[in-house]
């Protein structure tokens, strides 16, 4: 048999993605996390009395530890497989992929274990993000001036 | 390529899991499972070196044989360097031979042993396999705490380990006849379905091995694949009819949609996979039955996808392999 006959009974009992509903759970658990976010940023601004700028970098730590705090704890990852990309795509994605990475290799010691590991995930993140800042920061800059 | 023994006999086998196995269709059959994961230690790849020590020193007991009877140890898992295996095996300090064939393992590792049995090399060989679901997410995905999700097509990698005595003393069950499986390529490229990658090296591997020995489709009272799950079932299913023009019906059915129920454990997505899929049914199920002569033939056609990340990442093709054990009830 050719080898794409073979790729049509492949597809033919390939399974059925429930897209629209991973995307509506991903687009409501995305959104009550930017709803708590926007809250701690107005809480952290009012009691604490500083200007929006910072109460938002206050609220990018409170994400992260609370994200960090139940990977370790063992549960993030189920709440993950049910959000999908309603968690992976926040702050809470990238700090879930860090700490997992972690704990991971943790086993193989602190050098050869989680120093080289822990940006396994992380990595292409970190690379591309400021790759794609430079791109637009020129943009930026040769369209407006920089404004 | 096949090949018949005429003094190649199932002594005694046995099986350790996790407690994925125990909560599935066949729990209450194996020798010996645990509720955790780590089975008290402390790293997943230490945790299944254990098991696979485990089920040689449970089969030296269940069958009263000293490690000083045992000719030879042949072993293999998914670890890198099959790590597993060689850590294992090592306390027995029995001749050592580690093999790999990615999921079919088990079965390259029956048709190697019977035939240094029936050639007369040796007197008692044991085959051992394991696997282990978080060790082997770690080393061909992601972080296992990561939990990414993934399609449903996946399978989920059995955790434990189990061996299998063979001897040239009569017992119940005979190693009848084994066909060893030829690399195929259907170029599938996608590693969360492996089944439908190994689907064509079983239908390969089954064709040869009835053509080989002259034998109708039904002369077999159970064919069982290895770890196909529910879709690479039913992609061997219509492969086998539209080109060999055979049937696979009621006595066909595959170890990783029984090792779990896919319906009550939806973790396991569409099935069980791993070198131990195979071997833990048939040593815990098959085998039970053709002792009690419930079954009279059987063919063991456990199937591996011998997939390499970094080949696929170089965009590079599933390769597949499955090699065929037959079994029969000694009357």
């Amino acid at each position: 048999m050719e080898k794409k006959d073979y790729k049509k009974i492949v597809d033919k009992y390939k399974a059925k993605e429930t897209r629209v509903q991973n995307a509506l759970v991903a687009f409501l658990i995305g959104g009550f996390i930017g709803i708590i976010a926007e809250f701690l940023i107005q809480i952290y601004s009012y009691y604490f009395n500083i200007s929006t700028q910072d109460a938002s970098v206050f609220m990018i730590v409170t994400l992260i530890f609370v994200a960090t705090l139940c990977t370790a704890l063992g549960f993030f990852d189920k709440w993950v497989n049910f959000a999908r990309c309603g968690l992976i795509i926040p702050i809470t994605g990238f700090a879930h992929s860090m700490m997992s990475a972690g704990m991971e290799y943790k086993k193989e010691g602190p050098v050869y274990g989680i120093g080289s590991n822990i940006f396994k995930l992380a990595g292409s993140v970190i690379l591309y993000g400021v790759v794609s800042a430079w791109i637009f920061g020129m943009i930026r800059f040769l369209l407006f001036g920089g404004v | 390529m096949t090949f018949k023994f005429n003094n190649v006999f199932v002594n005694n086998t046995s099986t350790v899991t996790g407690p994925y196995e125990k909560e599935g269709p066949l729990g209450n059959k194996f020798d010996k499972s645990y509720d955790d994961l780590y089975n008290g230690e402390k790293s997943w790849e230490k945790a299944e070196v254990k098991l696979l020590e485990e089920s040689i020193d449970i089969l030296l007991n269940k069958s009263n044989k000293k490690k000083e009877d045992i000719d030879v140890i042949i072993a293999g898992d998914l670890l890198n360097q099959i790590s597993a295996s060689c850590y294992g095996s090592a306390k027995f300090k029995v001749p050592f031979l580690g093999i790999y064939s990615a999921c079919s393992t088990s079965t390259e590792g029956i048709l190697l042993g019977a035939s240094l049995i029936d050639a007369g090399r040796v007197k008692n060989a044991i085959v051992s396999v394991s696997s282990h679901n978080m060790a082997s997410e770690k080393q061909f995905r992601n972080p296992t705490e990561y939990g990414a999700p993934k399609p449903r097509t996946a399978t989920f990698t059995t955790t434990g380990g189990a061996s299998i005595l063979l001897s040239n003393t009569k017992s119940k069950v005979k190693v009848e006849s084994a066909t060893i499986g030829k690399i195929c390529n259907m170029d599938q490229k996608d590693p969360n379905n492996m089944g439908a990658a190994m689907a064509v090296a079983a239908a390969d591997t089954i064709y040869t091995h009835l053509k080989d020995n002259k034998r109708d489709i039904n002369y077999y009272d159970l064919i069982i694949t290895g770890d196909l799950g529910v879709y690479g079932k039913e992609i061997l299913k219509e492969y086998m009819m539209s080109e060999y023009g055979l049937e696979l019906s009621t006595n066909y059915n595959d170890s990783g949609t029984m090792i779990y129920d896919v319906e009550s454990q939806p973790e396991v997505l569409a099935g069980g996979s791993g070198p131990l899929c195979s071997p833990l049914v048939n040593y815990s199920y098959t085998i039970p039955l053709l002792e009690k002569g419930v079954l009279n033939r059987v063919l063991i056609v456990a199937t591996g996808a011998l997939f390499s990340p970094t080949f696929v990442f170089q965009k590079e093709p599933i390769l597949s392999i499955s090699h065929a054990v037959s079994l029969e009830s000694v009357k």
